[in-house]
């Protein structure tokens, strides 16, 4: 993979939680108001560009054998940082994100491009796939996010949308609401590829 | 009484997968199959109601004395990945039948949401030991309950004509969607 490739393959080939289909819980769980998708998906981005460089940096040390088990310290090191540094400036989204934040440790999408691409890549390359897959990740829980606080509660960031009159479909905010925006939206990404000849990926 | 609350809740109103999103990777990636689904749902209860009790100890043994709450992240992560390395090995060692059942799904379980996901909440709310393991396992008893369920809608749904484009994941996702609806009927029975 090139470095631009790297650069750009989170956005629309390996666009997650979509096409990777990992991470659900998060993208599930925290994307009932556009602002929590939006910030969630940062402190993703955050662990993910620095798990790639360090493990990167670290993929000639580590034993072979004890590898998940370094990643996943790695990796719960990053998270404690980020969990203390948004206690510290954003208190009232780390409230709302919840025991969501630690959870990032056992985040799938991290550990698997831990494994796939960072052990195997030198460091601004795997920076860069860090970069984009996160990136990625956030435009995609901002998108369900937004989806959800439009339909569910009739504003977006906060702001009112449709004015007083709206009824806000509630049940979109809740967990059904989630499950049911999520798989129809991969749905509809589903046909897209299709049309445009890509090849199916999910199983 | 107070527990048997705690119980109904923790499965039916709270459930972990369809009303708290945790453990949605193994929800959709072994719930192909009855058995399978069966077999993930005993390794979740058995690794999180030990995990969560091992856990709680290091908690309030270890780190609350020596004001470290901050590293329960990273001390819980440890704690269940050598939990789950250390029931390998010992089921390896002593029980065939149970190991031969449980144990593909072994590896898998450190990087189940739910499990850490139990572990934090329990600490979250407050619980003493024995609210602790009873909430783990009734939360543990959820997932299981929820998956095994899903599964066995899963393998009709693997029969049925889904456009092509739902086909897999998405139409999964939409029948979690429709039993989460379902789960949401037990919202309001319990505070």
């Amino acid at each position: 993979m090139t470095f631009r490739q790297a650069l750009t393959h989170g956005f629309w080939k390996d666009l997650p939680p979509f096409r990777l289909v990992l991470g659900l819980c998060p993208s599930l769980a925290v994307t009932s108001t556009a602002e929590n998708g939006l910030g969630m998906g940062l402190a993703v981005t955050f662990v993910l560009i620095f798990s790639n460089m360090f493990i990167s940096m670290l993929r000639k040390v580590i034993p072979d054998k004890v590898r998940i088990a370094s990643y996943i310290v790695l990796i719960a090191t990053l998270v404690v940082l980020v969990e203390l540094v948004m206690k510290a400036f954003f208190f009232p989204l780390s409230q709302q994100l919840g025991i969501y934040i630690p959870l990032i440790v056992v985040n799938c999408i991290i550990l698997g491009r831990a494994e796939a691409f960072a052990s195997r890549n030198p460091v601004p390359i795997s920076m860069a796939d860090g970069l984009s897959i996160g990136l990625g990740f956030t435009m995609s829980l901002a998108l369900v996010g937004s989806l959800r606080e439009i339909l569910g509660a009739g504003t977006w960031f906060g702001m009112s949308v449709f004015g007083e009159s709206f009824e806000p479909f509630g049940f979109m905010v809740k967990a059904p609401g989630a499950f049911l925006c999520l798989g129809i939206l991969l749905g509809l990404m589903n046909a897209w590829s299709r049309k445009r000849g890509e090849i199916f990926i999910q199983t | 009484m107070n527990l048997i609350l705690l119980t109904f809740g923790a499965i039916f109103v709270n459930n972990i997968l369809l009303a708290q999103y945790l453990g949605n990777c193994p929800f959709c990636g072994v719930s192909k199959k009855l058995g399978t689904a069966f077999g993930m749902g005993m390794a979740v209860i058995f690794v999180a109601t030990l995990a969560s009790i091992f856990t709680w100890l290091a908690y309030h043994y270890i780190l609350v004395p020596q004001h470290l709450e901050f590293l329960k992240t990273l001390v819980f992560i440890l704690v269940i990945a050598a939990l789950v390395q250390f029931v390998e090995i010992f089921l390896k060692k002593q029980s065939r039948t149970l190991y031969d059942s449980l144990g593909i799904y072994l590896p898998l379980i450190t990087t189940n949401c739910a499990v850490m996901g139990i572990a934090l909440l329990n600490i979250k709310q407050g619980f003493d030991f024995i609210e602790t393991v009873v909430f783990s396992a009734a939360s543990a008893a959820g997932f299981a309950l929820a998956i095994i369920l899903f599964a066995g809608v899963r393998e009709r749904l693997f029969l049925s004509p889904v456009p092509r484009s739902m086909q897999g994941t998405a139409i999964a996702l939409v029948t979690a969607g429709v039993m989460s609806l379902a789960f949401l009927g037990f919202s309001g029975m319990v505070q």
